[in-house]
């Protein structure tokens, strides 16, 4: 029975896409966000109500899609669910809901927090996973064990942790499948199957036709390590946590008896020692093992970092200890000693959360290449793996494939979509003798490409190279912080050899008691948790509010912030075109204008169209307009006869021609903003597109002015589309048409005249530049390689969580500097009656803990500042264990933050990769 | 106070048993993931293979 599942899966989707591939006039779906949809599950709660059909967590209304909740334009399709007929805007969206409900999985549209990813048709239609059926590209990703294979996916398009429930079910089901895993948070999947039974073309497949976009993971070494390092640092921080837990246990008594003046029975007492040590080694040996050999590197490449007084300190106290618990004399020092490794290892687990929540995309290049490419081979096409391209090949790129190498046209006149490598969504026209980019996405016909450059010299990997080699020039003030501390602990380390030395010539008895108790009060406990806890605190409330922080750098960066330098695209717009402006030039009304540009549009499968439908959606009078013979010329526009009478739609100069008249008044600055509808005697309209701004981007900038920051545009466009933007936001500076150089050079020119730059960006074409600005921010949606050199991901689609997010760095900044007073002001007021022996081994423990705590509480109120009611959960309990319940609490919530980030990006590179997203030249 | 002698190595031995199973789980990969999971318990199984679980013992 479960075998034959997954056939009947496959053959169901074929058939579903087949039946109604070519129906669907929206196929350019533009990015929409997921918050646009929210309203609409509202609306039908009081429908779900009434009828018995299972309520759904999200249930689009009924002008919507059933699957994806995109508007359904016209479209009639229905797909049965739950026994009921639900509209679905597309073929894609119809193909994958059949599919789901067909196989019994219904419950999808139960379980989802989110509404799913429009499939892209073509996708669905034509076969891109054949390429993976072959044994030689296969054989790249997948590991054999006799007869069992594994592999390692990553799946885009999971949105919510139904989505991971029905990839589960579906594959688990087919036939050959052994075992099937998959992390909602991070789409990674791993499959053991059977070779004979099954191929990794048809697993992919399989995922694909359920409207996903499956990849096979190349960055699995890089995966392992993450996890490895991750469970070895579980193990330490448990080790750690109940070792503390116990030695204080034991200490507490000790404490007790000192402060009631009374004296422990000395059987019990040196029994309390013996059990101390014996916890207290696992914690030293395990727990405090990557300090010990971080300072073991240190001192072999001799520089004193962090790790180097606190392993003196640790050795010292623990050899002490132990020689004392032997001998029955002096104190143990095991309670501080517990205690300072659980601290110590709380604070790394902590940052190595934060790190590893937001590198998830490693392999961000060899995903946007496709594995097989359409070689030309003395007139016949061999399909052969893009990694057997050489130097001087020809291929055959077909519409909506992704060029394989860089090359030139030799053949062939089409738009390509270069979203991937600029980020301007405006598809480029690229004719016979033009070079082209691997990576890029053909759109429209067909072109032979001669390949020029391959693998590691393509234009894409030297983007790559250059966000690297930008990242390792990153201006850290986290090392000038490092240098610092490691001053101060020379310092440290001198002064315990001081009162070492004078105590050795004053009382030699009380010498070594007076240098640890210096090493121990002087050692920078709070003063090392002081900046974590507060940056913790601090990225916790951020990532509730949609602000990603992915380097723990990034909020003192954000706090010293005095210009923003936005990138316009997909910034401060939304990225979507909407029609803006029309203007009627003939006797014919707007309205009835806009009518047959629909009607005739309607026939095209441009990005306008969409628009046009949009702006038409109101009168559904264009339905009834017959068009006939049409004629589409690429990138100059569309002809044909509406209701008996002839129109083109394009360029001004083509609609000229149909009246005879060959004055050029095309507007040649901007090909793509605007769009005349003309008729065979006169022009009848002219209609202007635009990029809309997001509503609450002047609201933004304003407020970031008030806050003293200078803001900036350097934006890839046009020059009037730039400027409308900036004036229309309040920004006095702007540069168009900059490339990612310029910008590189603009924003390190900014930074040498002493500014410090926050620069904002979506496009991989922006990562060069976002990894030079001292604080980089990358909006949720943009491009997955823009979000690895990004220090801050904007998950929410308000652009007001950005000077919400400076104020809180700059309160957490104060916050975490009066910390680093309190903490510095403790060590040194302690430090010299540490050093004249004065302070008595409670009272240093004590006093290190309780200085600990203060830093830990007062860190917490950058987080609670941010929140609009502080709940003050565990903050009046006073222990450590409430303090370190928060800390942890912050990193889940960040861990769960960077899953929803990471689904976001996921999706958004999905809708830009199958739609092409934004404008293009008006004409197909 | 004799009774601690008893109880402390007891109680370490506890720790040891529950430190034992963290790593366990740890290695066994429980913790990778903290979020599919927690949504796993809130869905049905399918009721189809239930009815023919039912189906196919009581034949």
């Amino acid at each position: 029975m479960k075998k034959t599942g997954g056939w009947r899966l496959a053959t169901g989707a074929s058939s579903g896409a087949d039946a109604t591939g070519t129906l669907e006039p929206g196929r350019w779906a533009l990015v929409r966000s997921a918050v646009d949809t929210a309203p609409a599950s509202r609306t039908t709660a009081a429908r779900d109500g009434a009828s018995a059909a299972p309520t759904s967590n999200l249930r689009p209304a009924a002008s919507h899609c059933f699957h994806c909740s995109e508007p359904l334009n016209g479209s009639t399709l229905t797909a049965r669910i739950h026994g009921r007929d639900e509209p679905v805007c597309c073929a894609g969206c119809l193909a994958v809901a059949e599919l789901i409900a067909g196989a019994g999985l219904d419950d999808f549209y139960r379980f989802r927090t989110a509404p799913s990813a429009r499939p892209d048709a073509d996708a669905l239609e034509e076969d891109a996973w054949a390429a993976y059926e072959r044994p030689d590209v296969a054989d790249r990703f997948v590991t054999r064990k006799g007869e069992l294979n594994t592999v390692a996916l990553l799946v885009e398009g999971l949105r919510c942790a139904a989505c991971a429930w029905l990839i589960d079910r579906v594959v688990s089901r087919m036939p050959g499948v052994r075992k099937f895993d998959i992390n909602a948070a991070t789409g990674r999947a791993y499959v053991e199957f059977a070779s004979e039974a099954l191929n990794l073309g048809q697993l992919l497949r399989t995922i694909a036709q359920l409207g996903y976009r499956p990849y096979p993971a190349s960055d699995e070494a890089v995966a392992k390590v993450r996890q490895e390092e991750r469970r070895s640092a579980l193990k330490r921080l448990a080790v750690a946590t109940f070792g503390m837990m116990q030695v204080m246990m034991f200490a507490v008594a000790d404490y007790a008896a000192v402060l009631g003046g009374e004296t422990m029975d000395p059987q019990l007492a040196s029994y309390f020692r013996l059990v101390s040590l014996l916890v207290a080694t696992p914690v030293m040996l395990y727990a405090g093992k990557p300090f010990f050999l971080n300072a073991y590197s240190n001192i072999r490449a001799r520089t004193v970092g962090m790790d180097v007084p606190v392993s003196v300190a640790l050795l010292l106290a623990f050899v002490a200890s132990t020689w004392n618990t032997f001998t029955g004399i002096g104190e143990v020092y095991f309670d501080s000693i517990t205690m300072f490794v659980f601290f110590l290892t709380l604070g790394r687990f902590v940052e190595m959360s934060a790190r590893h929540a937001t590198t998830a995309v490693t392999d961000a290049l060899t995903r946007h290449l496709p594995p097989m490419a359409h070689r030309m081979h003395s007139g016949e096409v061999q399909d052969v793996p893009s990694v057997a391209l050489s130097h001087g090949d020809v291929v055959l790129v077909r519409r909506g494939e992704i060029v394989p190498a860089d090359g030139v046209i030799i053949e062939g006149d089409t738009s390509l979509d270069e979203a991937l490598l600029t980020g301007e969504s405006t598809p480029v026209r690229r004719a016979v003798g033009a070079n082209v980019s691997a990576g890029t996405l053909n759109l429209q016909t067909p072109i032979r490409v001669r390949v020029t450059a391959i693998g590691e010299e393509t234009l894409l990997s030297g983007i790559v190279r250059m966000l690297r080699r930008a990242q390792s020039q990153k201006p850290a003030i986290a090392q000038a912080a490092d240098r610092a501390a490691a001053k101060f602990l020379r310092y440290v380390l001198l002064a315990a050899g001081a009162v070492c030395a004078i105590w050795l010539a004053v009382d030699p008895s009380r010498a070594f008691e007076a240098t640890l108790a210096v090493l121990v009060v002087a050692c920078p406990c709070a003063f090392s948790i002081a900046m974590p806890s507060a940056l913790a605190a601090a990225t916790g409330a951020l990532a509730r509010h949609g602000v990603l922080v992915t380097n723990a750098d990034a909020v003192e960066s954000l706090s010293r912030v005095d210009r923003v330098v936005f990138d316009k695209t997909g910034t401060l717009t939304r990225g979507e075109v909407r029609l803006q402006k029309c203007t009627q030039l003939g006797s014919v009304p707007v309205a009835e204008c806009l009518r047959i540009a629909t009607a005739l549009e309607r026939m095209s499968e441009h990005p306008i169209a969409r628009a046009f439908a949009d702006a038409a959606a109101s009168s559904h009078d264009a339905d009834t307009y017959r068009v006939t013979n049409v004629r589409v010329a690429p990138g100059r526009g569309i002809e044909g006869e509406v209701n008996g009478r002839r129109y083109r739609l394009g360029r001004a100069d083509y609609v000229a021609e149909l009246r005879h008249d060959n004055k050029a008044d095309s507007v040649a600055d901007e090909p793509f903003a605007t769009v005349t509808l003309g008729g065979e005697r006169e022009a009848l309209a002219e209609f202007t597109f635009s990029d809309t701004l997001r509503d609450d981007a002047p609201a933004a900038v304003e407020v970031l002015h008030a806050l003293g920051i200078e803001t900036e545009i350097l934006s890839g466009d046009v020059p009037s589309a730039v400027s409308q933007v900036a004036q229309r936001c309040g920004i006095r500076t702007f540069s168009a048409r900059q490339s990612p150089e310029q910008k590189l050079q603009h924003v390190q020119a900014r930074q040498a005249s002493g500014a410090h730059v926050a620069m904002i960006g979506d496009g991989i074409n922006d990562a060069p530049v976002l990894g030079a600005a001292h604080v980089s921010i990358a909006m949720g949606r943009g491009a997955a390689l823009a979000h690895a050199a990004a220090d801050i991901v904007l998950i929410a689609e308000h652009m007001t969580a950005l000077p919400r997010a400076i104020e809180t760095a700059r309160r957490t900044m104060r916050i975490a500097r009066q910390n680093l007073a309190w903490a510095a002001g403790y060590n040194f007021c302690a430090l010299p009656i540490a050093a004249l022996g004065l302070v008595p081994p409670w009272a240093a423990a004590l006093g290190m803990s309780l200085s600990s705590i203060a830093v830990i509480m007062n860190a917490r109120r950058a987080a609670r500042a941010t929140k609009d009611a502080g709940s003050g959960n565990g903050t009046r309990r006073g222990t450590g264990a409430a303090g370190a319940a928060g800390s942890r609490h912050s990193a889940l919530t960040r861990h769960a933050a960077a899953a929803t980030a990471r689904s976001t990006a996921a999706v958004a590179r999905q809708n830009a990769l199958a739609s092409a997203a934004t404008p293009q030249p008006p004409a197909t | 106070m004799s009774i601690l002698f008893v109880l402390i190595p007891l109680t370490l031995i506890l720790v040891a048993f529950g430190l034992w199973a963290f790593f366990w789980a740890v290695g066994n990969g429980q913790f990778d993931d903290l979020e599919t999971p927690a949504w796993e318990v809130l869905v049905d199984d399918e009721p189809r293979d239930r009815d023919a679980e039912i189906v196919a013992k009581r034949e």
